[in-house]
């Protein structure tokens, strides 16, 4: 990896699809603290998109990574307010 | 050219007709003030989505942009009317169907799709769909929805109309709403969606 990062809290929406990660990413993200990463595993594609922009139009967050894995999308939140 | 207007002005002794500084510092509260509480009123951005439709597939759009807006921070407010309605019908949003004719890109012909009972076909295979896929229900979206603070409002004429009654609804639901109510949210709101 390429940001070294400390992991708070996993969310696992593998199965879910649209727009189910994004929803269910905001949940996850609004019970960790400022400055804590959130990892968020998902299968469906449109995640890497859809995070990403969700991500750059929401205040408070900011996405830190994403890792397009064989079955697997890895998407890395941090909550910054 | 030089010349300032303001500067002549102030030659010409418009000056002596200025406020005084205690008038300009009681002007600049009075602006800080309504200021403030123009930005308080209005922080934050605002979604504002018509929903008419009750066909199942005509019913995910409104949900999944009202719930994703509501993830990016938005107050979404989403007016239900006509067969809207039955989207926030408790009993009725488990219940919506797929037309089997109207739509082109159906695999059946209209003139197979209008006999008896295939409308219900065509709402079974989008129903096995919707679960092969892990696709949210909409009652799964609905509640979703609600949790994440997405205002439901209920049309009060079409309520009648359609012969409903309040508690028919989920509960959450914003009901004794009208036209006026719409307009004024679309009026504040950033993104205004009619579906």
């Amino acid at each position: 990896m390429s940001v070294e990062f400390d992991i708070a809290e996993t969310l696992d929406v593998k199965g879910a699809s649209c727009p189910m990660p994004v929803v269910k990413t905001k949940g996850a993200i609004d019970e960790l603290s400022e400055g804590e990463v959130l990892e968020v595993l998902a299968t469906d594609p449109g995640s890497m998109s859809d995070l990403d922009g969700w991500a750059a139009g929401t205040d408070g967050v900011e996405m830190v990574e994403q890792v397009e894995g064989d079955d697997v999308y890895k998407h890395y939140v941090r909550k910054t307010e | 050219m030089s010349a300032d207007t303001s500067d002549t002005a102030t030659d010409d002794g418009v000056a002596e007709e200025a406020p005084s500084r205690a008038e300009l510092a009681a002007r600049i509260e009075e602006l800080e003030e309504s200021l403030a509480e123009a930005t308080a009123a209005d922080s934050g951005k605002k979604m504002s989505i018509i929903a008419t439709k009750g066909t199942l597939d005509m019913a995910y759009p409104p949900l999944i942009l009202a719930s994703t807006a509501a993830a990016f921070g938005y107050d979404v407010t989403v007016f239900h009317t006509f067969w809207g309605l039955d989207i926030l019908h408790e009993e009725r949003s488990k219940n919506l169907k797929l037309s089997s004719v109207g739509n082109p890109n159906m695999p059946v012909p209209n003139v197979v799709g209008a006999l008896p009972g295939m409308d219900r076909v065509t709402t079974s295979m989008m129903e096995k769909k919707i679960d092969d896929n892990d696709t949210a229900t909409i009652e799964e979206l609905i509640e979703t929805s609600l949790d994440m603070g997405v205002e439901f409002q209920a049309c009060q004429m079409t309520i009648e109309l359609m012969g409903y009654d309040e508690d028919d609804f989920y509960d959450g639901v914003r009901t004794g709403v009208g036209a006026a109510t719409a307009i004024q949210d679309m009026a504040d709101a950033d993104i205004q969606l009619l579906v």
